[in-house]
């Protein structure tokens, strides 16, 4: 078990060359593994980082025309380079400290949100053979580290030493521990067919024509597609979801003490999260990267908007639900339907009556 | 949980007087038990001008705009209310062609006011997409004011003896047209949210209040019609040419948040059936009875009413026959309206709260004044 743990994690073959290059100009054994995921890590950081900045031009955008106007249009065509201006203007800001803050937690905060959801990108497989790390625990350490940015939000709302932001923060906690319950019942529906926890093997398992993936593998399939994307949506705490942050309510809920580029790690984090959580529905149930004619990467990001489209639907249509109607709708509907479904995912697999 | 010496304990939030949800600079001192609101107690007065005080140092054609901003989301109908007061003063007869142009006008910013509340309310809840539905209907009515009157919020429109301008011969046509867009956006509104599983969920059962408590707190308006008590100044107490049209006044049972939202759409189908005849009778004349600028009623006094968006609206004036009024007391209905808040919203979760507060439709201008 310990000299498993010591193996360093296997490159994907697809980047192996970059390691061959790094050897070939004289860094051998460990280092040559280091540098080539410290490359990986910046290369993904990189792109993510684009994408959270896409997602909220957007998100924007979607919203704007939801509402019959233009969203953001003044800064290059429609707007394209809008949320660049925002993140600059933000790094310019003066961070405002709060006095009576705890500062430790105060200052760590949006930096475990930021890193928690950066890090569940490892495993992600944006491609077939795009990804950084398979490893054999793939979902499972998605599910731990996206947690972490729990954690964080509670030290936002504990460090910032008002009241708002210690309800969000309580609000956050107690939201994501109900509905990792029902995400992760969902999520094993999946794994119990792949009969693997590494997403490329999830993927592998639904290769093939469409009606392989497994949203389509009726009936448990479908239902755990829904209580996955209801999970999920509370998961990136978004509408109807949103009471850690109800403007309404909280005015701003963790992150109202949080100025300049502390606010937009929160902001960004948020983002990649909602990213994330898409990423995973596509992975799990619409067949990730698979698909025909077109490169995978280009099924997968197509795939992954898809579903980001839901989300942000869902964000521009419903109203709120009050804190104990979310938990209530959690543990009496949620929890049950997906331990139900599990349960007869698991007897049809035993059974063998599935494709 | 006490015996392991885990205890709880109260505490104090200052809910505004900047918040999102008070609409204004209203300040709520919420006393909390973790997310249950124990008790409210709303603080008033940061949004005083002293509107009244200077009324007194004015001529009666100057107090009209001074008193626009006294309700600035509804300001005809201060500019009506006060004109409506001076007119029984000195006993002036308005011609024919300025009622039905008041009345017009007053429907219209009333159908302005309700969709205001219409967005604001979906948006306290969490739907924010609603409110820019409803602006955009109101963008409409703003247009045909502006074409009438060249203002767009405090219009000063309504004069003492008529009002300040004749309406263009385009206007009627573009009325009609923006009444039937606005019945159709209307039914869309009720599409969108009625049935919604959440909306329902956040609105139905949330702050009863019944008709008896609504009398007992001065109560008007579509508070006091949602609680089941019909009745409307329009029809009981009626001013211009108000008994003339043919309008239902819709009354809700429960007095909740939802019968509150759901009335107010109502209404705003009331509106257009009135401003719909309306259109229909405009008489030809004059649009403005012979006024002096040198307006000195008799001495004396008069109160008059009106039923605004938010209930009764009164103005009280006292005239001692000079150019300038005594007192002018004014009288909003969402003075009364806040202290139903810490009646009804108390040892409720603090989102019910912002629901409860939306559904009132309280502007804090018409309560400081």
């Amino acid at each position: 078990m310990t000299l498993a743990l010591m193996q360093p994690v296997e490159l994907s073959p697809t980047f192996l060359w970059i390691q061959h290059l790094i050897e070939a100009i004289g860094i051998g054994g460990m280092w040559s593994i280091v540098i080539t995921y410290a490359i990986l890590a910046v290369v993904t950081f990189g792109v993510l980082a684009l994408l959270a900045l896409f997602l909220v031009w957007w998100e924007r955008k979607f919203a704007g025309h939801i509402q019959q106007r233009f969203g953001p249009m003044m800064t290059g065509w429609h707007g394209w380079y809008q949320t660049i201006m925002d993140a600059v203007k933000l790094l310019q800001k003066e961070d405002i400290l709060v006095v009576t803050r705890d500062r430790m937690v105060f200052f760590w905060a949006p930096i475990i949100a930021f890193v928690a959801a950066f890090a569940a990108y490892i495993v992600i497989p944006f491609g077939n053979g795009i990804i950084v790390a398979d490893l054999n625990i793939g979902i499972l350490y998605i599910i731990a580290i996206t947690t972490f940015t729990i954690i964080s939000l509670l030290m936002a709302g504990w460090g910032s030493n008002n009241k708002y932001a210690l309800l969000g923060g309580m609000r956050s906690a107690a939201q994501v521990v109900s509905y990792e319950v029902p995400m992760v019942a969902s999520i094993l529906t999946v794994v119990l067919f792949a009969g693997s926890l590494s997403m490329v093997d999830i993927v592998d398992s639904q290769s093939g024509w469409f009606y392989n993936w497994n949203i389509f593998r009726l009936p448990f399939g479908p239902i755990a597609f829904i209580t996955y994307i209801i999970a999920a949506t509370a998961e990136a705490n978004r509408t109807p979801f949103d009471i850690p942050e109800a403007e309404q309510e909280l005015v701003a809920g963790f992150n109202i003490e949080y100025s300049g580029m502390q606010f937009a790690m929160f902001f960004l984090a948020e983002f990649v999260n909602m990213f994330t959580v898409s990423a995973i529905a596509t992975t799990l149930f619409l067949g990730g990267w698979t698909g025909v004619l077109l490169p995978s990467w280009m099924w997968f990001l197509g795939k992954t908007f898809a579903v980001v489209a839901l989300l942000m639907l869902f964000r521009w249509t419903f109203p709120r639900l009050r804190v104990d109607q979310l938990m209530e709708f959690s543990w009496k509907y949620l929890v049950p339907i997906t331990f139900a479904n599990l349960i007869l995912a698991g007897w049809m697999k035993y059974a063998g009556w599935y494709w | 949980m006490t015996e392991v010496g885990l205890r709880t304990e109260e505490f104090q939030v200052n809910m505004g007087p900047h918040h999102p949800s008070t609409h204004g600079v209203c300040r709520l001192l919420l006393t909390m038990d973790g997310e249950k609101v124990v008790k409210v107690e709303p603080y008033i007065g940061y949004l005083h001008r002293s509107i009244e005080k200077i009324c007194e140092n004015r001529t009666y054609h100057q107090c009209i705009p001074i008193l626009d901003p006294f309700e600035y989301v509804t300001a005809l109908s201060c500019n009506y209310v006060f004109a409506l007061s001076a007119e029984r003063l000195a006993q002036i007869e308005v011609p024919e062609r300025a009622e039905f142009l008041r009345v017009i006008m007053l429907e219209l910013n009333r159908i302005a006011s309700h969709l205001i509340f219409f967005g604001t309310t979906a948006m306290d809840i969490g739907a924010l997409t609603p409110f820019l539905y409803g602006l955009r209907e109101r963008e409409m009515i703003m247009d045909l004011f502006e074409m009438t009157c060249g203002q767009r919020l405090t219009y000063n429109y309504i004069r003492i003896g008529g009002v300040s301008k004749d309406i263009l011969p385009a206007f009627v046509p573009k009325c009609r047209e923006t009444i039937n867009i606005i019945k159709d956006k209307v039914d869309e509104y009720e599409a969108l949210l009625n049935g919604n599983p959440i909306w329902k969920a956040r609105t139905i059962g949330i702050g009863p209040l019944s008709g008896e408590k609504a009398i007992a707190f001065g109560a008007s308006g579509p508070i006091l019609r949602a609680s089941g008590v019909k009745y409307d100044l329009r029809r009981d107490d009626p001013y211009s040419i108000y008994d003339r049209f043919e309008f239902d006044i819709p009354t809700r049972q429960n007095g909740d948040v939802f019968d509150r939202y759901v009335l107010r759409l109502e209404e705003i189908r009331q509106s257009i059936r009135i401003i719909g005849q309306a259109l229909d009778g405009i008489p030809e004349g004059d649009f403005k009875a012979k006024v002096s600028l040198k307006f000195k009623p008799p001495a004396g006094e008069a109160y008059t009413r009106i039923e605004n968006s938010r209930g009764e609206m009164g103005v009280y004036l006292i005239s001692d026959g000079t150019e300038k009024p005594v007192r002018v007391k004014t009288r909003g209905g969402s003075y009364n309206h806040l202290q139903l808040i810490p009646e009804i919203a108390t040892d409720c979760l603090i989102a019910d709260l912002v629901a409860i507060f939306a559904s009132f439709d309280i502007i804090m201008p018409e309560v400081d004044r």
